[in-house]
């Protein structure tokens, strides 16, 4: 096959970019920026050359790997692959950075900390959100896992609102809770192999295939999941989102709830199912409740939020819940929908917060929904994007995050159909809270500080354009991605040894239209 | 065999020495008293040229000696001094240590009134003696031979297998630390107090180190390390006398490692020395007290490991939470530096407590790299300043790292290693302790350590939101612009941590080579 080292370069490139960009002098921004673009735009093209090449049923786990000893001491190794999950998740992060990157071209005023800092925390973050989703050892995860948190924080806190270093700091310290439980159980993870294969490893196909005691899985699944829900975040470890929501710029929060909170459910999938299989069915009642409890609780306070980001960040935890529901419900519709719905969530983020960020330049920064209205009298262009990502946001069909959402509820009501049920509910909640602040900031008379408002420049409109075509494209024609995804869920549903409930009508009919 | 009645005058015989194997601590020995005559022989403007010279040069020979010996492993001198792998690793660590910590002593660019330590360490604060040794630009030099003293003794300490020999390296060690605490040109008051703290704190742990001793050789009949394991084995009943002589021993050593409850002299002795001396407490002393308290635990008293280990956990956990816990509350950089080293060491014990060899290697990976992050923090410290002197007082760091980047950007970079983040030197530190602590069993104490870790890395953090995250005031300190003697120690300190951070394994080598100790 080809041995193109094709994730190195793709995570290369931004990294080498980033030195690129701080090395432009500081009196050209402009330039900084332009090369940040360039080096995004550039490696998007990669990640599209590399996926036509991608095989959905090649049979093999990972495709385009690579391996290197680099710590061998410890087994751990510079190893990177990626099947169909980890492919599309890259392909958002790689499609989010230059639109972020062309979004926020004017985000940070001069005078306000260093420009080119900030388009190079991007690039850096990007080559960061590449690794954790292409590495296959699960020791090169956890590095790259932890390392995200570095750019992100710099770019909340010196970037952010006024609030900014709390936010900032409270957003590492969450992060670094989850991620040194994951250490302890990472390390208790070594161990384990080592007595079972002799010498420790890191190797993820070696540890999935590891037949581990159930009560160690118990135990180190524990410190895999609590990393992973703080992440994602899942209800109770939520409380870190909406602050960072609130204080960052739009761009750092599309990176941060549209691809990094990712990594949260990502892992999930990835490492808490097929690693320790007898906990994962043992505790998912528990993780099903608390997403059930996310999907709700979410919902519900997003209807009270006055401030546009905080409730955005509120019905992305709702969202969150839809997707750990899917993952734990155990069934390859309500896994692949999860999937989907990752990819759905991302997109209709970015939309949510890029447009959202708009419409604050335009009045004094100010996130609070009371001071808009109207916004359809004197920007039609931009009610028209916002219109599009909130009916992203609450999956109104004909958009991708209808077929995630749908096949996260048919999952999970193939498994129990009551917690199908219960979710389908949080539905009309979403709807509720999307068409009201559409209806408020939208329309009804123009706000008085409003008036003469500019509608989206080129530039913005050039950034909204991908990702509201990309919503409806793949909501019309989803085949791209499942065919790509379903072949690894079901080596993840074999690896825990499910099996689907024997199907109903309702399935077969829903493959017809989706293929 | 037994060393002690050997040396008795009626059975008087010349034990063979191995003198190429002890050859790097004699160098140093040998250059220290060479360096006290230039202080008494040498006109005063040519001393310090001659004393750097004659220390750094003693470091380098030292140094390419201990690469010549890298293969020895034996012990001599009567079986009181063994030459092992874990000891040549140290004594290798504590010279490139030193000669950093030597670096920034050197320094005369940063203080205007041209050197760090007092004109005369002997004037009283605020007399009219110390003012005119300080207008006629009297510069001391005694700090050299104190210096290369103390290296003598640290190097001896990690080697000593024999603990009448290990004592008298612990006092060649701190007898000099402890005077050079006390010769700060500024704030001389605080950097006395400092001095007679430590000192009588220090007095205080040597008695409990003297009196477990005492009461081993009650137990042993011998003083040896050797000996007194074959007679813990040869003893299968556990006798009170035993155990508490371990616990004497360890109170005496653990003082020196900073840990929980024998911790009170570290704030104020880390505050009040001069930087450059706490630079040298903060690293080589604690290699050398860590060396030297594995090597009695080890190997004395590896065969009653069950009774001292539980003892270890409950030190091992007070140090991590309260080295953790009072490090948030402090607001001065090198108080909270020295809480931070504090629990530093509790991550360290962890190590210990894995008795293994992999426990050994991964304490020696831990404190060199751990070494080398601290030294280069503290020469951070040393350039930032206002018009009083070092500005150690955190309020005047805030908005830093906006007026100085790259003194910030490489603080930060220190911070995020003690605070444990993946790529640099002290995230593979702590991997290494915690899984060798996991393979033996001590799950719980690595969850105990995990938390403290988060607790520690907030006030970690703290210093980055200030440099980066603040605006800028009347208040904030300046970096000035220092000599190629302290940029070369930032430099090494933050190479050393992004290197080895992301580049462990020639240290992990190293330290998995070295093997276990000898008895």
């Amino acid at each position: 096959m080809n041995t193109f080292p094709w994730l190195t370069t793709l995570g290369v490139v931004p990294l080498l970019g980033a030195v690129v960009v701080m090395l432009v002098p500081k009196a050209k921004a402009t330039v900084a920026k332009q090369v940040a673009l360039v080096v995004s735009l550039a490696t998007l093209l990669l990640t599209v050359l590399m996926a036509l090449q991608f095989k959905a049923n090649s049979g093999s786990a990972f495709q385009f790997t690579e391996h290197a000893n680099w710590i061998p001491s410890f087994g751990i190794s510079y190893s990177v692959g990626v099947d169909g999950i980890a492919l599309v998740l890259i392909a958002l992060a790689t499609t989010l950075v230059p639109v972020v990157i062309l979004a926020g071209w004017n985000d940070v005023e001069p005078g306000r900390g260093s420009v080119k800092g900030y388009f190079a925390l991007i690039l850096v973050l990007e080559t960061l959100m590449i690794g954790v989703f292409a590495a296959t050892d699960v020791f090169l995860f956890y590095v790259f896992f932890e390392v995200m948190l570095i750019p992100v924080y710099f770019m909340i806190g010196r970037y952010g609102g006024p609030q900014r270093s709390y936010a900032a700091v409270k957003f590492l310290l969450y992060s670094l809770v989850g991620g040194l439980f994951m250490l302890a159980s990472l390390i208790g993870l070594y161990v384990v192999s080592g007595q079972h294969t002799g010498h420790g490893t890191f190797d993820y196909l070696t540890l999935a295939a590891l037949h581990m005691d159930p009560n160690v899985q118990k135990m180190l699944f524990l410190g895999f999941f609590f990393a992973f829900a703080v992440k994602a975040p899942m209800w109770p470890f939520h409380t870190w989102l909406p602050d960072a929501a609130q204080q960052s710029k739009s761009g750092t929060a599309v990176l941060l709830i549209g691809v990094l909170d990712k990594v949260g459910t990502f892992g999930m999938i990835r490492y808490c199912l097929p690693i320790f299989p007898a906990a994962a069915s043992f505790y998912a009642p528990v993780v099903i409740a608390m997403a059930l409890i996310g999907i709700f609780y979410g919902a519900y306070v997003a209807l009270t939020q006055k401030d546009l980001k905080r409730l955005f960040a509120y019905s992305s935890m709702s969202h969150f819940g839809f997707i750990a529901l899917g993952i734990f419900v155990f069934t390859s519709i309500g896994q692949s929908g999860s999937v989907v719905y990752m990819v759905a969530h991302g997109l209709s983020t970015a939309a949510l917060f890029l447009t959202a960020g708009f419409l604050f330049q335009r009045y004094r920064g100010s996130q609070q929904i009371d001071d808009y209205s109207g916004v359809n009298k004197v920007a039609p262009v931009m009610a028209g994007f916002f219109l599009v990502a909130a009916l992203s946001s609450l999956a109104l069909p004909g958009m991708v995050s209808f077929i995630g959402e749908f096949m996260v509820l048919l999952g999970s009501f193939q498994r129990y159909l009551w917690v199908g049920a219960i979710a389908t509910f949080g539905i009309v909640i979403t709807a509720a809270y999307v068409l009201r602040v559409y209806q408020r900031t939208m329309t009804g008379s123009l706000a008085e500080g409003l008036s003469g408002m500019k509608d989206l420049s080129g530039r913005e409109v050039t950034a909204l354009f991908p990702i509201a075509a990309l919503t409806i494209i793949l909501g019309f024609f989803p085949a791209p991605l499942l065919n790509v995804i379903n072949p690894a869920v079901h080596r993840v549903m074999t690896s825990i040894g499910m099996v689907d409930p024997a199907p109903t009508v309702a399935v077969s009919g829903f493959e017809g239209t989706a293929k | 065999m037994n060393p002690i009645m050997a040396s008795a005058p009626a059975l008087f015989t010349i034990r063979s020495v191995d003198y190429r194997a002890i050859s790097p601590v004699l160098i140093i020995l040998a250059v220290a008293l060479v360096s006290v005559f230039v202080e008494a022989f040498v006109g005063r403007s040519a001393r310090r040229p001659v004393q750097l010279v004659l220390v750094f040069g003693a470091f380098l020979a030292t140094f390419i000696d201990l690469i010549t010996l890298h293969a020895t492993r034996l012990v001599t001198a009567a079986g009181s001094v063994a030459v092992d792998g874990p000891a040549l690793v140290m004594q290798g660590a504590i010279i490139l240590l030193a000669a950093l910590a030597a670096m920034l002593m050197a320094e005369r660019m940063v203080d205007p009134s041209g050197d760090p330590f007092a004109a005369r360490a002997s004037s009283l604060p605020g007399s009219v003696d110390e003012a005119e040794f300080s207008a006629r630009g009297y510069f001391q030099t005694e700090v050299w031979p104190l210096l290369l003293f103390s290296v003598a003794g640290m190097m001896l300490f990690v080697s000593a297998n024999d603990l009448l020999l290990m004592f008298v390296a612990l006092e060649v060690m701190s007898l000099p630390i402890y005077l050079m605490a006390g010769m700060a040109r500024r704030r001389r008051l605080l950097s006395q107090e400092a001095s007679l703290k430590y000192f009588l704190l220090g007095a205080f742990a040597s008695a409990f180190f003297l009196y477990g001793m005492a009461l081993t050789f009650g137990f042993a009949g011998s003083v040896n390390l050797g000996s007194i394991a074959d007679a813990v084995s040869a003893k299968p009943s556990q006798s009170g006398l035993l155990l508490l002589a371990v616990a004497m021993l360890s109170i005496g050593l653990l003082f020196k490692v900073a840990a929980v409850p024998f911790h009170q002299w570290t704030p104020d002795a880390y505050q009040g020395a001069p930087t450059a001396v706490t630079a040298l407490m903060a690293t080589t002393v604690k290699i050398a007290a860590f060396g030297a308290l594995m090597r009695v635990l080890y190997v004395a008293f590896g065969g009653i490991r069950w009774d001292w280990t539980p003892m270890l956990w409950i030190v091992a956990i007070l140090t991590m939470v309260v080295g953790s816990v009072i490090a948030v509350t402090q607001s001065d950089i090198k108080r909270m530096l020295a809480y931070s080293s504090v629990a530093q060491a509790g991550f360290i014990l962890v190590g210990v407590i894995a008795v293994s060899g992999k426990g050994l290697a991964s304490v020696l990976f831990y404190v060199i790299a751990y070494g080398f992050a601290t030294i280069g923090a503290f020469a951070v410290v040393s350039v930032v300043r206002d018009a009083s002197g070092e500005a150690t007082h955190l309020s005047k760091w805030a908005g830093l790292g906006k007026k100085s980047p790259v003194t910030g950007a490489v603080l930060s970079l220190l911070m995020l290693s003690f605070a444990g983040i993946p790529l640099t030197s002290g995230f593979i530190g702590k991997f290494a302790v915690f899984s060798a602590a996991i393979a033996n069993g001590a799950t719980w104490l690595v969850i105990v350590a995990v938390i403290a870790s988060v607790v520690s890395a907030f006030f970690y953090a703290r210093v980055i939101v200030l440099m980066f995250f603040s605006e800028p005031t009347e208040a904030t300190a300046s970096v000035v612009v220092p000599s190629a003697f302290t940029t070369i120690v930032i430099a090494a300190g933050a190479t050393v941590t992004v290197v080895v951070g992301i580049a462990p394994q020639p240290l992990l080598d190293l330290v998995n080579n070295a093997g276990l100790f000898l008895r």
